[in-house]
């Protein structure tokens, strides 16, 4: 599965960002009455669990609809407050929909931001000489696939461990970024993408790769 | 191959490091490449978990086009970080740095009354155990 696609200049600039499958661990718990044991905050811009715990529900959690209508930050259906919501018995029954929120613009740039400079201190505390920067990344969860062009474009991906052929993949972002991003004469090199032909062939290669993923894992099973 | 070692403390000290077939000299002290580590770590676990897609995770491990750097970290904040080849699998590195924390760190470390650990070890018995457990694992490799 191929969670999200990122592009960041040689500036270390985010010029290109896309969710694709997101809202994992999804979690849905209706309450018939008021209270729930659980302690909201909506201090983030989003309505978060700060403490306590309930199946699978934990802190970091955030709510993503109510009463299966999503939400956009701290406002729920109708342009009411969530927290409202939750501590007005008359709201009851009332269902909630926990997820991980999705990651916000601002906090994206400085991820990319943040990821480019880690890239530069992997090679600089490299053992051995010639090191590249950060190629791959391993977590409990996810990986992150990196790609630098020689021009210091960086292109990175991140997907479950059990997505195969990432590289390839990563290959075939840039040929897009060159094919459908360099080549529009309306397109300011360094400066966000918007153009609408990369989005789609974006979209298609992803659907086709995740779908040959898939593919390949279940003859091998 | 194994390149280095590097073991810090819960608060970033570096409490032992030792290198074994590690070819380049960084260009600045030893001191400030261990800030650098740990102050690169500490990133990594903040990026990690910030653009995670669940809800809580943990960071494991990077590799460029020739090294590794895999980390583990054990629940008191101790992290052992180790740098290898890319051959080595996560698997591999994984339970080499468990049982260096098993066997060594806490045997010859935390057992030992006269050890501090708020700054970097200078018992010749611990040190003397890391290399001999590291060389043995070169060795089966």
């Amino acid at each position: 599965m191929i969670y999200s696609v990122y592009i960041i200049n040689k500036a270390g600039g985010l010029i290109y960002d896309e969710d694709f499958s997101w809202n994992k661990n999804i979690e849905e718990h209706t309450w018939q009455q008021h209270p729930i044991p659980l302690v909201f905050t909506a201090d983030t811009g989003r309505v978060l669990v700060k403490f306590g715990e309930l199946n699978s529900i934990k802190p970091g959690y955030s709510v993503i609809a109510v009463n299966r209508q999503s939400v956009s930050g701290t406002m729920g259906p109708a342009d009411k407050p969530i927290m409202e919501m939750i501590n007005n018995p008359d709201c009851y029954p009332l269902s909630l929909t926990f997820g991980k929120g999705k990651v916000g613009a601002n906090e994206k740039l400085m991820l990319a931001s943040m990821f480019h400079s880690l890239y530069a201190i992997a090679s600089k505390i490299s053992p051995v000489e010639g090191s590249s920067g950060i190629q791959q990344l391993v977590t409990d969860e996810f990986s992150l696939h990196c790609f630098q062009t020689i021009t210091g474009v960086k292109f990175f991906v991140i997907v479950d461990h059990k997505q195969t052929a990432c590289e390839p993949l990563l290959h075939r972002i840039y040929e897009l970024y060159t094919d459908f991003v360099l080549k529009n004469p309306f397109y300011l090199i360094d400066m966000p993408i918007r153009c609408e032909l990369f989005d789609q062939n974006l979209r298609r290669v992803i659907e086709q790769v995740e779908r040959a993923s898939a593919y390949s894992s279940a003859t091998l099973a | 191959m194994i390149y280095n070692l590097y073991i810090f403390n819960p608060v970033g000290q570096c409490l032992y490091y030792g290198e074994w077939e590690r070819t380049r000299e960084t260009d600045m002290s030893q001191d400030e490449e261990f800030k650098l580590v740990y102050g690169m770590l500490y990133s990594l676990k903040s990026f990690v978990s910030r653009i995670s897609p669940a809800t809580s995770d943990s960071f494991q491990s990077y590799q460029t086009n020739n090294y590794k750097l895999s980390m583990y970290e054990t629940p008191s904040g101790c992290k052992f970080v180790i740098n290898t080849s890319v051959e080595w699998s996560s698997q591999a590195i994984n339970e080499i740095l468990h049982a260096l924390y098993k066997e060594v760190y806490v045997e010859f470390a935390v057992k030992n009354p006269l050890l501090s650990l708020q700054d970097s070890i200078d018992s010749e018995l611990f040190k003397s155990k890391i290399e001999t457990f590291i060389n043995s694992r070169i060795r089966e490799m």
